[in-house]
């Protein structure tokens, strides 16, 4: 039964970042998801110190919403003059550089595992049910990665029109009278609201890696954003569900040999895929070369 | 505690002068990644390194930082190359590939940890603190590998200076006078890989990022020649180093890393409000005396049509 619940986790994390990893990877602000998993740090201390649990509701709009902050200060600095690579990194090693000096501060008042914040335990996340009207109703993982799941979902499907045309054409939006800057910030909202509802239980490095390899996996797959969108979250559960058996096999940890799944795969279409592997391509150059000459 | 004390303590000295030496090479280094747009390579490499230090770990069964330096060193220029073979050839871009390797590589790296936790070797404990930074447990002997590769460091890219400054202002040209780039492009890199390897024992891996990042931004802004926008990131990048260590010998509990870090990112929010020229209130100046000029200008001119309240 814990196994199919840590499966179901790791695919509902997959599926939740790499739906928004699609439009993250197609706008190249593939390291705004870095930027947000380490820069939330500080938001998740300070909730922590006012809210006292570890569960609160509080506590992921208190980290979704230093999610923004980044976001804000990476693009006021971008405007400012700073290449946008290089606002990424002040900002958010500033902000993650805060949370480590708010942990050693209040290291006796929080339980706050840093180790666990960055690697994340998946293996404990079915221990830590939930009850409801004195019946159990399964693991608060799954609740929580559900519900960011289930936002993703009806966001992007109500404004799946408006997102597309963003990140294709941002001066043609703008044009059509779309507010640009609202759907940038909503989209990032989104990514900030996953990102800290993945973090807990699967920590930084899964909740990074679902939101950029199976997006750029997908990439190399197709040319239509509907089909990347649905290819991602396959590769997605692919990655998870063989990682999660390769962990189990190597007595490993088990979000570590789900991303290394996830770049397998990719490293396998990088190579093999039809339309933009290596190997077809350069097939196909032979190919020209030998017909022309 | 008060400063003559901490100042006299040997322990504290090695440590003040570590971080500075890091401080100083990373800004140095730095300069030259934000030049040519790959200030997140630097996170990137910390994180890929880590593979590497474990592959290190398993082979020799030591935890020799030498030993470390070698396959974190191993690990980046893997990582490197991969993420230039990517960018290269497929049409998944930098920032994408970056991100690619950082994660996979990071993912792998604590697989083998795990591997090696339920491993017959037993104690990682070294090397989980090799990969988060303990500034206050440097001994002497790290802060001479730390000092001899810093020197080195600035030195190559003293030597190198013409060769990089035509590198990242304008490659095409360098080609052309016979350049060979790409040898010049993996070598900057190795530079890069270098200092993050010395840095992450002492601050750890996403801090490591910040000390190349930084200072080399906040440079940027004071002025508009290479050979002084190195000098000013060294510089600011050892100042951070020595603010950082005062401040966490002084206040107790608190890690060296991130203070360095946020010293850091003091003086480049200094430099963003007050530098010459390109600072928040010297632009807003400018403007300002550009809008009067103008008015000036236009009322006088309506003087002179004698039509000013038309």
């Amino acid at each position: 039964m814990n196994d199919m619940w840590i499966i179901l986790i790791g695919i509902l994390v997959a599926w939740s970042c790499s739906i928004l990893g699609c439009f993250l990877v197609l706008r190249k602000m593939s390291m705004i998801g870095d930027a947000i998993s380490h820069s939330v740090l500080p938001g998740i201390v300070i909730a922590f110190l006012f809210s006292g649990t570890r569960d609160s509701f509080i506590m992921m709009l208190g980290a979704a919403a230093i999610g923004l902050v980044t976001v804000f200060l990476i693009q006021m600095f971008q405007n400012s003059g700073v290449q946008s690579d290089a606002s990424i990194g002040v900002v958010f090693t500033a902000l993650f550089a805060i949370g480590v000096v708010l942990v050693s501060i209040f290291t006796r008042q929080v339980d706050l595992d840093l180790d666990c914040v960055l690697y994340g335990e998946i293996a404990y996340a079915p221990w830590d049910t939930i009850d409801f009207r004195g019946t159990n109703i399964g693991p608060k993982a799954i609740w929580g990665i559900g519900a960011s799941f289930f936002l993703n979902v009806v966001v992007i499907g109500l404004f799946y029109k408006q997102f597309k045309l963003c990140s294709f054409d941002p001066a043609l939006a703008a044009a059509l009278g779309i507010p640009v800057a609202f759907f940038h910030y909503l989209l990032m909202g989104l990514v900030s609201i996953s990102t800290v509802a993945s973090f807990e239980s699967v920590g930084a490095i899964l909740v990074v890696g679902m939101i950029i390899v199976p997006a750029a996996t997908a990439y190399l797959l197709t040319e239509s954003l509907g089909k990347m969108i649905v290819i991602s979250m396959i590769v997605g559960a692919i990655s998870s569900i063989a990682g999660y058996y390769v962990a189990y096999l190597l007595d490993a940890s088990i979000a570590g040999s789900m991303i290394t799944v996830a770049g397998g795969i990719f490293f396998i279409v990088f190579l093999l895929s039809p339309t933009h592997g290596i190997i077809f391509k350069k097939w196909r150059r032979k190919k020209l070369i030998s017909e022309i000459s | 505690m008060n400063w003559l004390e901490i100042f006299q303590d040997p322990n504290t000295q090695w440590i003040l002068l570590g971080s500075m030496l890091l401080g100083l090479s990373s800004g140095v280094i730095g300069s030259f990644a934000y030049l040519r747009k790959q200030s997140l390579m630097g996170d990137a490499l910390a994180h890929a390194a880590l593979p590497g230090v474990c592959i290190a770990f398993m082979i020799t069964g030591t935890k020799s930082i030498l030993y470390f330096l070698i396959g974190a060193a191993a690990a980046g220029v893997l990582a490197t190359f991969l993420i230039g073979y990517i960018t290269r050839n497929s049409r998944i871009k930098q920032d994408s590939a970056l991100g690619i390797i950082l994660t996979v590589f990071f993912g792998f790296g604590i697989v083998l940890l795990t591997q090696i936790q339920h491993g017959d070797s037993g104690n990682q404990s070294g090397l989980d603190k090799f990969l988060f930074g303990q500034a206050a447990s440097m001994v002497q002997s790290d802060v001479y590998t730390m000092a001899i590769i810093s020197v080195i460091l600035v030195a190559l890219s003293f030597l190198f200076f013409k060769e990089f400054k035509l590198l990242s202002f304008d490659p095409g040209f360098a080609k052309g006078i016979g350049l060979p780039i790409m040898l010049l492009d993996q070598f900057i890199m190795l530079l890069i890989v270098t200092a993050v390897v010395v840095g992450i024992q002492a601050v750890g891996v996403v801090l490591m990022a910040a000390l190349l990042i930084t200072p080399a931004v906040a440079a940027r802004y004071w002025t508009e020649k290479l050979h002084i926008m190195v000098m000013l990131a060294g510089l600011f990048g050892a100042l951070s180093g020595f603010a950082g260590t005062v401040i966490s010998t002084m206040a107790n509990n608190l890690p060296t890393g991130p203070l360095a870090v946020l010293s850091a990112t003091a003086i480049f929010v200094f430099s963003v409000i007050f530098a010459p020229k390109r600072g928040v209130i010297a632009k807003s100046m400018m403007q300002l005396t550009a809008k009067r000029d103008y008015e000036k200008q236009y009322a006088s001119q309506k003087m002179k049509e004698g039509s000013l309240y038309e």
